[in-house]
């Protein structure tokens, strides 16, 4: 018995994760309709960001660097969109798409060059290795808890940012009509830059919290970006707290999987996410009918 | 001295050419009625002065400011608001989220919220609806309060009656008869054309994208409007 309630438990800290993953990816699809193929490759990216910060600045922890990473990514959000994405808006949705695409491509292959192939890790110190005991002999790290509770934060963070701020309204409205926006004196060139820059904040923070769990290479963006869109999906696209629910289930799934065969970790979340995509095409909890 | 004035307009939608050399002036406080028979070019001006459609030439001055280049949302704050055609609510927003809204560019002159539900009194006992959960005439008022929040100088509404009861179109038609009290100049494209000629101070009429009559609206013989608004010689 303890050993499923281990499981679940283990499931719901490596769901925390996930949902970390997704709530960029949730946000910029939510607002812009845009599925950012290169979103797991900007999160290995800020992986090594952090790492080579932590090198060059001597920062004992890892966590220190997103004081420098999380501004650089939100610029790098909002320049991206700004000038590469925006101008490729229009009829075609596939046009942006297609871009990032290319730019998860050149990330990859720019990482490689820059960093090699070799598998990096960041490293936490006793942070790692803390855990709290509970009763009946399960035991929760320190650090998985703290990313469950940053991840959240963060999704509640979004989510007061877009239901409780002019800039949510208009991000919002943007969304439903983007020339009425308009209209309304909204410069959505603007605001659809802000809304990639905070989903590069969101990246950041999952690059250094992924980067301190595991280790990672120049390559593991895609594998990333597939638990991302299964956390999404599962959830309900556009939907932030279904999100994070979305990320949790997956990550329970994975771990009870993994109970009955290591092996079958990975099948499970996948047959799990296929079995949601069936019985409730539109995930658990979808955005009201627009 | 004009408050908004368009010389040799010309508008496109990619090879289209919806608006042919159209000159346009209103003073300040003036009523101006555009009628015209469906695809007239009449939205396609309204949206061309607003920014949404980019017409060709630096050919709209507004307050003394050449404005034909600029985006929509620089326009806003410029003093110009538009209820467009089909109200275009934010559909993911409440009735209040709306309104707030059209304060988005100019809050410091904006109007407080109170000051819109004075004028319209039962958007406020549904300010946290959905805005698509109301009627079509409530919602019509959502998209009025939304420009009109603003503060503008010139309103300009488009077949605000469109799709409305005659008793809420005549209710409509009274709240803006104190918005123009307040002297904002009102650009009203209507296809009612009796309702125009008895609201505007003047009028003019939109015929394959040009216009082909203006003048005050008392003045006008009805034979002339029918002419310019069909186009055909003699029809009455």
């Amino acid at each position: 018995m303890n050993g499923w309630i281990d499981s679940i438990l283990q499931g719901v800290m490596l769901g925390a994760i996930y949902a970390l993953f997704a709530a960029g990816l949730s946000l910029v699809f939510g607002v812009m309709r845009l599925v950012n193929v290169a979103h797991g490759d900007f999160i290995v990216l800020s992986a090594f960001i952090a790492l080579w910060l932590q090198r060059i600045t001597g920062f004992s922890s890892p966590f220190l660097t997103l004081i420098l990473l999380v501004p650089l990514m939100f610029l790098v959000g909002y320049v991206l969109q700004r000038v590469i994405l925006n101008p490729a808006f229009g009829a075609d949705i596939l046009r942006p798409v297609l871009i990032t695409f290319g730019l998860s491509v050149i990330i990859q292959n720019g990482l490689l060059q820059g960093f090699s192939a070799d598998s990096q890790k960041l490293h936490g110190g006793k942070l790692e290795v803390a855990s709290i005991a509970l009763p009946g002999g399960l035991a929760i790290g320190v650090l998985p808890l703290l990313t469950l509770g940053v991840s959240a934060a963060m999704i509640g963070l979004l989510q007061w940012m877009l239901y409780r701020t002019k800039l949510g309204r208009a991000l919002r409205a943007t969304s439903a009509d983007l020339s009425t926006a308009g209209l309304m004196g909204v410069n959505t060139s603007h605001l659809f830059a802000m809304a990639a820059g905070i989903a590069m904040v969101t990246v950041a923070v999952a690059g250094v919290f992924t980067g301190i769990r595991a280790s990672f290479d120049a390559v593991s963006g895609p594998d990333w970006l597939i638990f991302a869109f299964e956390a999404v999906i599962i959830g309900g696209l556009g939907s932030l707290w279904g999100t994070l629910a979305g990320g949790l289930i997956l990550g329970m799934a994975q771990t009870t999987g993994a109970r009955f065969s290591p092996g079958w970790q990975l099948l499970s979340g996948h047959l799990v996410f296929l079995a949601i995509l069936i019985l409730c095409p539109r995930g658990l909890f979808p955005r009201r009918a627009e | 001295m004009n408050l908004l004035s368009v010389s040799k307009l010309n508008a496109y939608y990619g090879d289209f050419q919806a608006l042919f050399d159209v000159d346009f002036h209103a003073h300040p406080g003036e009523v101006i009625a555009i009628i015209g028979a469906n695809g007239a070019g009449k939205s396609t001006f309204l949206n061309a002065i607003a920014g949404n459609v980019t017409g060709r030439g630096n050919s709209i001055t507004f307050a003394e400011e050449a404005i034909s280049g600029l985006r929509s949302w620089q326009i806003v704050s410029r003093g110009i608001a538009l209820v467009p055609e089909g109200r275009r609510l934010f559909s993911s927003l409440t009735v209040e989220e709306n309104l707030l809204m059209g304060a988005y560019a100019n809050t410091k002159d904006a109007w407080p919220l109170t000051h819109i539900y004075e004028t319209f009194p039962q958007l406020k006992l549904k300010a946290k609806q959905s805005a698509l959960s109301l009627s079509g005439g409530e919602q019509q008022m959502v998209a009025i309060g939304r420009a009109l929040i603003s503060n503008p100088l010139l309103l300009m509404c488009d077949e605000l009656s469109l799709g409305l009861a005659p008793m809420v179109v005549h209710d409509i038609y009274e709240t803006l008869t104190t918005v123009r009290e307040r002297g904002v100049t009102l650009i009203i494209v209507e296809q009612n054309v009796r309702q125009a000629l008895a609201f505007a101070d003047r009028v003019y009429c939109f015929q394959e994208g040009r216009v082909s009559l203006t003048g005050r609206a008392g003045e006008l013989k009805p034979e002339d409007v029918s002419r310019a608004y069909f186009g055909l010689a003699g029809a009455a």
